[in-house]
């Protein structure tokens, strides 16, 4: 009997070494490793464009970039950093990478659809910052709201509906995927309600993809229709309706939202117990708090458009069932005080960001509860009010968390740590960038600055000004972070393969991981979070594993 | 409490769990693929109805169609779903004359089907861009017809892979079995289709 080496597994056509990252790899943590690079790529993109953005404003007259040129620029920069930034890192990224150990599989239920939904990423990104070359970019914000995208120029229009069509296909792909492999490929003996809590956020994360995408991209298919082939769906001077066309799009777009902080909330809910050495508190809570997230997720989406002439019970409807939220973000909140409550904190860098996140985004959703009420909303709509909300959920939220899981899993990925001052470094100048950028927004919508517009009222300066030096502070962040990353990879402190000593099974192997997760069975583990536990004390022994397969198992 | 295997003897299960693969869940992938393509339709469908609740139409134009083609083509949709349906059953059974012959049958009907859309649009009053209702009825029977089209070639890839030697048999039935749920999903779409287009 010969332990095979984990070579032996892979196709002998497939390249080996670093050229895997640039194949067409079907091994799911090469597939979540270039989501992950992919992503990083577009949110340096992304965050110049948010710089151009900010450097504009520094000054209430449109001086930095002429006026269409702003328009496109934040036209991709919302584009780019939802689609090619944020869905695709939090659930193509990680997830790839997480679900096949937490189920205990060796690859996803469907790898090579996983490699056609990584490889439609790339093409759509150069696309759509192509475009802005070439043809000249859309210039209708995000959403893309009719009339405005049919009278802007068409042609970066329609690239602009070819790459979220791309985009949205990549992700209905993985979609797919994560509910097969969740759902069905867990290994014998491993019950669903002993998966860890990242499996049940990108399970109701696909269901929302699964049944949301496909409307986005039907709705965009009509548009695109309306600007090719001069049909009338969305042109009210060929006897269309425009309010149709963001019903159709919040459809999708709220779910968005849902789609890029569900899996963040799970991603913190795997790295807090590991951080502070106690079981994730309220499990059961949590599951279903993430499933109720779904089901009220998918009925909100008219809070957007309470100026667009909704009707009165229509309000009424959309203000209840988003209040309704609050109720499981809430008790998801408190799971994870709870969780922190009497724990023995590592403030580590990824404890200091997901602390983090839980601070911005309690504060992002009191905003939101806010918003969800007509009265406040008619006044702070399509104002920077709403823009600071945003951005406290998807930047201080999602994007804080994407920071946490790198600190986290970056052992696992590449065998060696991150550099812990650097990362604190990182931490402090992000914090204190992110909330000196978006906090006085809030201030400045309520008193009445529109979004999506290069001047403004000089008496908005200041805070305008105090604005873009938080931006400032947010790039120069980036610095230590990359400097840390690229460095550690050759120079880190070797980690070995559980530093955390984690019970998570990503870290019952080697790290970084054989080809197939395992050399041998994949572990059963029924109790992901029992730390600090009297009867799991032994367990936390037993699953430390090195000696077992470090050897082997590295590459 | 977590349990660990370490005999050097699972290295060889692993081999053979790595390469023998699980459980085969493509029908499952499909069927998962189908909701999300059932919910583009729902998004066309909920446009179409609050169109038509809303927005009224140009003078002279209505919402009023001939029934007689559609109907036709209705029932050609509903009798290849049950064809298809048998050709399954024989490829089961393995009985490849009788399932090749009713495939073939379906694949006539899905043709004959989209014959009798081509007649229709060529007999209709209107145009893609005439009002919304005509961009709307283009827009929904045309994104439907496209499936029908998809679904009329694969299968006769379908056919041609259950030639003696080829891929689909009755014991490598995935090819037939995902078809066969393509079309009845296409089938069920047209019906709504068809209520809500044609009859409503």
């Amino acid at each position: 009997m010969t332990v095979a080496s984990p070579n032996d597994f892979q196709d002998s056509l497939q390249p080996q070494g670093w050229l895997r990252y640039f194949s067409f790899s079907l091994d799911h943590k090469v597939i979540g490793l270039q989501y992950l690079v992919t992503g990083f790529l577009f949110y340096f993109i992304g965050g110049a464009m948010a710089g151009v953005i900010r450097a504009e404003l520094a000054s209430p007259i449109s001086d930095f970039v002429s006026r269409e040129t702003y328009n496109e620029v934040l036209t991709l920069h919302g584009t780019v950093m939802i689609f090619l930034w944020i869905v695709p890192v939090v659930n193509g990224g990680f997830g790839n990478y997480l679900i096949p150990f937490y189920v205990g599989a060796r690859d996803m239920a469907f790898p090579r659809l996983n490699a056609v939904a990584f490889w439609m990423i790339p093409p759509a990104g150069i696309l759509l910052i192509g475009s802005y070359f070439i043809t000249g970019s859309a210039q209708s914000g995000w959403t893309a709201y009719p009339p405005l995208s049919l009278t802007t120029p068409a042609l970066g229009q329609v690239v602009w509906i070819v790459s979220v069509l791309l985009l949205g296909g990549s992700s209905i792909f993985g979609g797919i995927n994560f509910i097969a492999t969740v759902l069905k490929l867990r290994r014998p003996g491993l019950r669903l309600m002993q998966l860890p809590m990242y499996c049940w956020a990108m399970l109701g994360t696909s269901i929302l993809v699964v049944l949301s995408t496909p409307v986005l991209a039907g709705t965009l298919l009509l548009l695109s229709f309306d600007i090719v082939a001069h049909t009338g769906f969305f042109n009210p001077a060929l006897g269309g309706n425009v309010v149709v066309y963001q019903h159709l799009f919040w459809f999708y777009s709220h779910p968005a939202v849902y789609i890029m902080v569900l899996p963040a909330f799970g991603l913190v809910s795997e790295i807090l117990p590991i951080h502070a050495r106690k079981p994730l508190f309220g499990y059961t809570t949590m599951v279903y708090s993430i499933m109720a997230i779904v089901v009220l997720g998918l009925v909100v989406w008219a809070h957007h458009m309470f100026t667009s002439g909704t009707p009165p019970w229509m309000r009424l409807f959309f203000t209840i069932a988003t209040s309704f939220i609050a109720v499981p973000t809430g008790i998801k909140f408190f799971n994870w005080l709870a969780t922190l409550w009497g724990g023995k904190l590592a403030l580590n860098s990824a404890m200091l960001f997901s602390c983090a996140f839980i601070v911005n985004f309690v504060f992002g959703g009191i905003t939101g509860v806010a918003l969800a009420q007509v009265p406040f909303d008619i006044h702070v709509h399509d104002t920077y009010f709403v823009v600071g909300h945003f951005h406290y959920i998807v930047y201080g939220g999602t994007v804080f968390v994407i920071f946490a899981s790198i600190y986290h899993w970056y052992p696992k990925f590449t065998g060696r740590l991150l550099n812990e001052d650097l990362g604190r470094l990182h931490f402090l100048l992000t914090f204190v960038g992110f909330n000196l950028c978006f906090a006085p927004q809030h201030w400045l919508g309520l008193n009445g600055m529109p979004r999506r517009v290069a001047e403004y009222d000089p008496s908005f300066t200041t805070l305008n000004q105090i604005s873009s030096v938080g931006a400032l502070l947010m790039a120069i962040s980036s610095l230590p972070f990359l400097y840390n990353v690229l460095v550690s990879a050759f120079r880190g402190q070797v980690a070995g393969d559980n530093p955390w000593n984690a019970l998570t099974p990503e870290w019952l192997t080697s790290s970084p991981p054989p080809v197939e997760n395992w050399i041998g069975e994949a572990p059963l583990v029924k109790h992901p979070y029992g730390y600090g536990v009297e009867e799991d004390t032994l367990s936390v022994e037993a699953a430390t594993g090195r000696d077992l397969w470090s050897g082997a198992g590295r590459r | 409490m977590t349990s660990l295997a370490t005999s050097t003897s699972t290295a060889e299960v692993a081999t053979a769990e790595a390469h023998g693969g699980h459980a085969d869940l493509r029908l499952f992938g499909l069927a998962t693929f189908l909701v999300a393509d059932g919910m583009t339709f729902a998004g066309f469908f909920a446009a179409y109805l609050t169109f038509r609740a809303v927005n009224p139409l140009p003078a002279g134009s209505t919402y009023e169609l001939e029934l007689l083609l559609p109907s036709i083509n209705t029932m050609l949709l509903l009798v290849s779903s049950y064809t298809f349906h048998r050709s399954g059953r024989n490829l089961l059974l393995g009985q490849m004359g009788p399932c090749r012959g009713w495939l073939l049958l379906t694949a006539a009907l899905g043709a004959a089907f989209l014959g009798g859309q081509m007649v229709e649009y060529f007999s209709l009053p209107f145009g893609l861009t005439d009002n919304l209702f005509a961009s709307t009825f283009y827009a929904l029977t045309g994104f439907h017809g496209l499936h029908v089209t998809l679904g009329v070639i694969c299968i006769l890839l379908v056919w041609f892979q259950t030639r003696s030697g080829g891929r689909v048999t009755s014991a490598a039935p995935f090819g037939l079995e995902a078809a066969e749920l393509y079309w009845h999903f296409v089938d069920g779409i047209w019906v709504v289709l068809y209520g809500i287009l044609y009859l409503l």
